[in-house]
């Protein structure tokens, strides 16, 4: 019973350390695969339209009802204190630092991240990638290294696209429901908004990016690797929860390191 | 006797705990076709994907014109991989690319062909493995006879040394079946590659075949001639014979 344990316990570590060796080695073949000749330039541009701008609907709605509820739930916190006017500085201020970057993330792992880690995972259980190795095509070069630029182009774009529907949701909000006044609202922004606060958000981003793109192109790739997933079908829909559930824990955890290393 | 183009020496494959290859040998010689047989389970894949450089072996060594690629690096890899064309057990065809696009992808790749020679060479291929008018259609909308000889133009585009196949003819009915086996005998006049077939289609397989290979309990077992395995004394052999062949095919060879 005992030695069972131990013996569990010393599979399972073996197990994590060969994981994370793996996922390291993924990390460093896939940004050495972005500098590989030849460069895949419209396989980039086909990734950032299908992570990018197909994306954007979704962002439109989510920025817009996040910047609508800052700008009601500010406006009650700030009319007790008889500060209404600062209603710009706190929506764009939560937005640019905080809501946009974390939720564009979230909203990007959900919706492209999953679909990176199963076309992966399906080609993978269907020889895709094998018969790419056989024809001596790097895989990295070919499938992996385009995802994860056009991840690192297109998120940062969306976060600062989000950052602007929010802030135009909290002005419909704030200023046309509530009536603050238009003139408070963006004097407001304008005076609290440093560019520093732009910079941190941008820097997460990009930071948001990459975990999400390593995160799921790297469990699709090994799904035959991760134990208990399964084989086939199955191994595939369990792999890419999995790693939609680790992207946007590893996004939320990242998001305080940054927050705490960069205030 | 024509040269040894592959040769597993002592080679060791388990995992966990079972050993699938236990210290086996083999020697594949240039231009012939050599049939790995076996029941499910016994290695054949694994035998494929170690010729490959797909996996690694425990001990022994995988030579290929007598280098030993268990121990190269990737780069040193991809080189060997040069000489080889693979025609995966499902196709693995791309799914999200045309039947055009899958042809010419090692063209692509691979060489420094123009636009206007890769859809010459693609076209010309297309039509040898009889897909003409099929070249904007995706894997998803072709049956799986044509995906296989979709597969089989993309492996031969850049005119292998070694041709290797997985299980060549699973899901397919006996006629299509056929087809692809007239097929492979026309592509191997018209390329001279050497073939490893893996294949559970026994005994029509050993048509093609210059030399068997069983795998049982992690043996292999050479046989030079596809009639020697009816006369082995080896009772896992005679198993399989029974298994594989039954009564009737092992009655009408020992007539002849």
């Amino acid at each position: 019973m005992i030695l069972n344990r131990i013996e569990n316990l010393g599979n399972s570590t073996i197990y994590h350390v060969r994981d994370m060796g793996r996922m390291g080695l993924f990390l460093a073949f896939t940004v050495l695969g972005i500098f590989k000749r030849p460069f895949r330039f419209a396989a980039l541009i086909k990734e950032i339209r299908l992570i990018g701008a197909n994306s954007t609907v979704v962002i439109f709605f989510t920025a817009a009802f996040t910047g609508m509820v800052l700008g009601l739930q500010g406006y009650y916190t700030l009319r007790k204190f008889g500060s209404e006017g600062m209603l710009g500085s706190a929506v764009s201020l939560s937005l640019i630092r905080e809501l946009g970057p974390v939720l564009t993330a979230l909203m990007v792992t959900g919706r492209a991240g999953s679909a990176m880690c199963a076309e992966l995972g399906i080609m993978r259980i269907s020889e895709q990638i094998d018969a790419l190795d056989c024809m001596a095509i790097d895989p990295f070069r070919y499938l992996i290294s385009p995802k994860f630029l056009a991840t690192l182009i297109a998120v940062p774009i969306l976060t600062l696209f989000f950052d602007v529907v929010g802030i135009y949701g909290g002005y419909v909000a704030g200023v046309k429901l509530l009536g603050v006044n238009p003139g408070a609202y963006f004097t407001g922004m304008e005076h609290s908004v440093l560019n520093e606060d732009i910079t941190l958000g941008l820097i997460k981003s990009v930071v948001f990016a990459g975990l999400i793109a390593w995160i799921c192109t790297g469990r699709g790739y090994f799904v035959q690797e991760i134990r208990d997933a399964g084989f086939g079908a199955e191994s595939v829909s369990r792999v890419t929860t999995q790693a939609v559930v680790l992207s946007s824990i590893s996004v939320l955890v990242w998001d305080y390191l940054l927050t705490a290393l960069m205030l | 006797m024509s040269e040894a183009v592959i040769q597993l020496v002592d080679v060791v494959k388990s995992f966990k705990s079972q050993v699938v290859l236990d210290r086996v040998n083999l020697e594949i010689s240039t231009g012939r076709t050599t049939v790995i047989a076996g029941q499910s389970g016994q290695g054949k894949s694994v035998t494929l994907k170690l010729i490959l450089g797909l996996m690694r072996p425990d001990s022994g060594q995988v030579l290929v014109n007598g280098r030993d690629i268990s121990r190269m690096r990737k780069r040193q890899l991809d080189e060997v991989r040069t000489n080889f064309g693979v025609l995966f057990q499902g196709g693995a065809l791309f799914d999200s690319l045309s039947v055009f696009e899958n042809v010419a992808l090692p063209l692509r790749e691979r060489t420094k062909s123009s636009r206007q020679e890769i859809r010459e060479r693609v076209m010309e291929t297309l039509a040898l493995f009889d897909l003409t008018g099929h070249e904007d259609k995706y894997p998803a909308q072709i049956s799986g006879g044509m995906k296989k000889r979709v597969g089989l133009a993309r492996a031969l585009q850049l005119e292998p040394r070694i041709m290797l196949f997985d299980e060549p003819t699973t899901g397919l009915d006996p006629t299509k079946s056929m087809e692809i086996y007239q097929l492979f005998h026309r592509a191997q006049e018209r390329f001279g590659y050497t073939s490893i077939i893996v294949s559970h289609d026994i005994p029509k397989i050993f048509n093609l075949a210059d030399q068997v290979v069983i795998l049982q309990d992690g043996r292999m077992h050479r046989f030079n001639n596809p009639e020697d395995i009816h006369w082995s004394d080896d009772p896992g052999i005679m198993d399989f014979v029974r298994l594989t062949m039954g009564q009737i095919y092992q009655s009408e060879q020992m007539e002849r």
